[in-house]
């Protein structure tokens, strides 16, 4: 066994995503959030008098679960750590911090995936049909971890004080539904809106889901594959290099 | 086993640790010593790869703990300063997760656990959460967290910070056990008591510099130029005599002991036992007055020291 090794220290990161499971992700409030969160919103909207076909708000409503789920938590777990001095511990233990990184990114992932899922049996029983399984699958695979990164992302500054991110990351996280075609179409939006657009991850797999469900789509399947995994590389490989530098200010 | 080469660390216009540098050598219980904020936990957690050194460097294993972290991790166990075992987990739960982090099977890490747990009184309370430890039970758990993997070198920062004294003697005769079987320690502690019968080198650390590095009974007879030595004899004998010898400086009465100043100490204590044999005066009792590692500790640390 070599410790430093790449094959050891994936297992050791699940180690910390098990962890992160156990401690932050089966609370009672966060599973509720997670599954209510998105269906207020969805409801808010599709009352609000605003006659979309019910495919389209579905496929929305999954767009959104994933999104906000995967973003919900890992965000406010280095603050914590910091905070309850484990992660004192988790430094003196041989792991490396991206070894860390990708435990909460696991989990976040895990989590994600789960509540999409709950969501997508909700979507099916309501009539929605799934015409591309495998595109939807491997679009959900990949958005959870392009999300869970940027998750990981809004927790690079340093403070201990999981409200700040927290603050911080609704902030952002917001804004990024409104500019992703969740509530309105991408045709139907203005030129600044779908120049603003390009830039959300979201609007990627937004778009990914929508075709899944209605066979619509703004972008080609594969650009929409390829700019998300983009991102993905970009969110994993910039939020395990910021954290290298942040992390031992938390101690 | 741990080499440490002018290690600094500044935050901000603080320097917390100023170019120091000590080796301490395997089997050995090294304790670092020196006031609250001497750069003690500083120090330490710089050699354990918590946080970066600003300068200098530390070789533990002969692995550079910038360079290959996780090498030197894997060989060594750290009881932080702050008491920080996952409270939403129980002991259990919390000992099993570093068995996985330290990549140790399952079987093994199960059996080492219930070793540790039954060693430092714990077991029974092994399902529940440590929310509900004491402070003292949580200080036992993170030492059993700490040895899971069978460190050849542990790393201890104020181990029993606030603990009672039953505790307190589990944790110290624990480490006594540890060491008798071949761990290398490093110990943080302002329990002076402890250190003096627990070290077999202390440094002392002021202001972030080393001030002195030796056996805690050299640093003793170190710090003062004059020795003082009390003696009793089973009869009377002239005090010019006594005075008179080589290597006293000066002898006087304390009712039926003489206290003798000397310069060396050794010296003195070979004259006075050539005295008793030469005079027919047996000595009854020999005692050599040094300062105690408090008494060391103060002189070395406070305001006028050095
Ligand atoms: N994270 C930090 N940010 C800023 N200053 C710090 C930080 N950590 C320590 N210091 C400063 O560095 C100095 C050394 O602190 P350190 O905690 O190493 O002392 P210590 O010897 O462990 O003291 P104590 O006996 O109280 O535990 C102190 O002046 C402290 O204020
Ligand atoms: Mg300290």
């Amino acid at each position: 066994m070599n410790p430093a090794g790449t094959s050891e220290q994936i297992r050791r990161a699940w180690a910390i995503a098990k962890k992160d499971i156990r401690i932050y992700y089966s609370k009672g409030p966060v599973l509720i959030f997670g599954i209510f969160m998105p269906v207020f919103l969805f409801l808010a909207f599709y009352l609000g008098g605003r006659q979309l076909p019910l495919p389209f708000l579905l496929s929305g409503l999954v767009g959104m679960t994933l999104f906000f789920t995967s973003t919900a938590v890992s965000p406010a777990i280095f603050p914590w750590e910091g905070q309850a001095k484990t992660l004192e511990r988790l430094a003196a233990c041989p792991v490396t911090i991206e070894a860390i990184v990708l435990g909460d990114m696991i989990a976040s992932v895990l989590f994600g995936i789960g509540v999409t899922a709950v969501t997508l049996l909700i979507g099916l029983s309501l009539g929605l049909v799934l015409l591309h399984g495998i595109v939807f699958g491997s679009a959900v695979l990949l958005a959870a971890v392009c999300f869970s990164a940027l998750g990981m992302l809004l927790a690079v500054p340093p403070t201990n004080v999981p409200s700040n991110i927290m603050m911080l990351s609704s902030l952002l996280k917001f804004p990024l539904v409104f500019i992703s075609g969740i509530f309105v179409p991408l045709e139907q939006m203005p030129a600044w809106g779908t120049a603003l657009a390009v830039f959300s991850p979201l609007t990627y797999f937004a778009d990914l889901v929508r075709y899944s469900f209605t066979g619509a789509h703004y972008f080609p399947v594969t650009v929409d594959i390829t700019v998300l995994a983009l991102f993905t590389l970009i969110f994993s490989a910039g939020t395990m290099r910021l954290h290298r530098r942040t992390m031992p200010r938390r101690i | 086993m741990i080499e440490v080469a002018d290690l600094t660390k500044v935050f901000g216009t603080v320097t917390a640790v100023n170019r120091v540098s000590f080796d301490v050598r395997e089997g050995e219980i090294f304790g670092f010593l020196g006031p609250n904020g001497a750069g003690k936990t500083t120090t330490t957690r710089m050699l354990t790869g918590v946080i970066p050194m600003d300068g200098g460097s530390a070789r533990i294993f002969g692995y550079d703990i910038r360079r290959e972290p996780v090498l030197a991790k894997q060989r060594f166990g750290v009881v932080p300063e702050t008491s920080n075992a996952y409270v939403d987990l129980t002991a259990w739960q919390n000992l099993m997760l570093m068995g996985e982090l330290y990549g140790l099977d399952r079987a093994r890490a199960k059996e080492r656990s219930r070793d540790l747990l039954e060693t430092l009184g714990l077991y029974g309370r092994r399902d529940q959460k440590v929310k509900g430890y004491s402070k003292g039970m949580k200080q036992r758990l993170i030492l059993a967290m700490a040895l899971l993997h069978e460190p050849e070198l542990l790393f201890l920062d104020e181990p029993t910070g606030g603990l009672d004294v039953q505790s307190t003697q589990m944790i110290f005769s624990m480490l006594r056990t540890l060491n008798d079987a071949g761990t290398t320690i490093f110990l943080t502690t302002h329990n002076m008591e402890e250190a003096n019968r627990l070290c077999d080198r202390v440094g002392i650390i002021r202001s972030g510099r080393i001030v002195a590095i030796d056996a805690p009974e050299r640093l003793k007879t170190a710090i003062d130029r004059v020795h003082r030595i009390e003696v009793s004899f089973d009869r009377v004998v002239p005090a010019r005599a006594l005075a008179g010898l080589d290597g006293v400086a000066g002898a006087s009465r304390r009712g039926d002991k003489w206290l003798i100043t000397a310069e060396d100490r050794d010296r003195a204590i070979r004259s006075l036992v050539a005295f008793s044999g030469d005079h027919g005066a047996q000595i009854l009792t020999l005692h050599t007055l040094a300062p105690s590692l408090d008494e060391v500790f103060l002189r070395l640390t406070g305001e006028g020291g050095l």
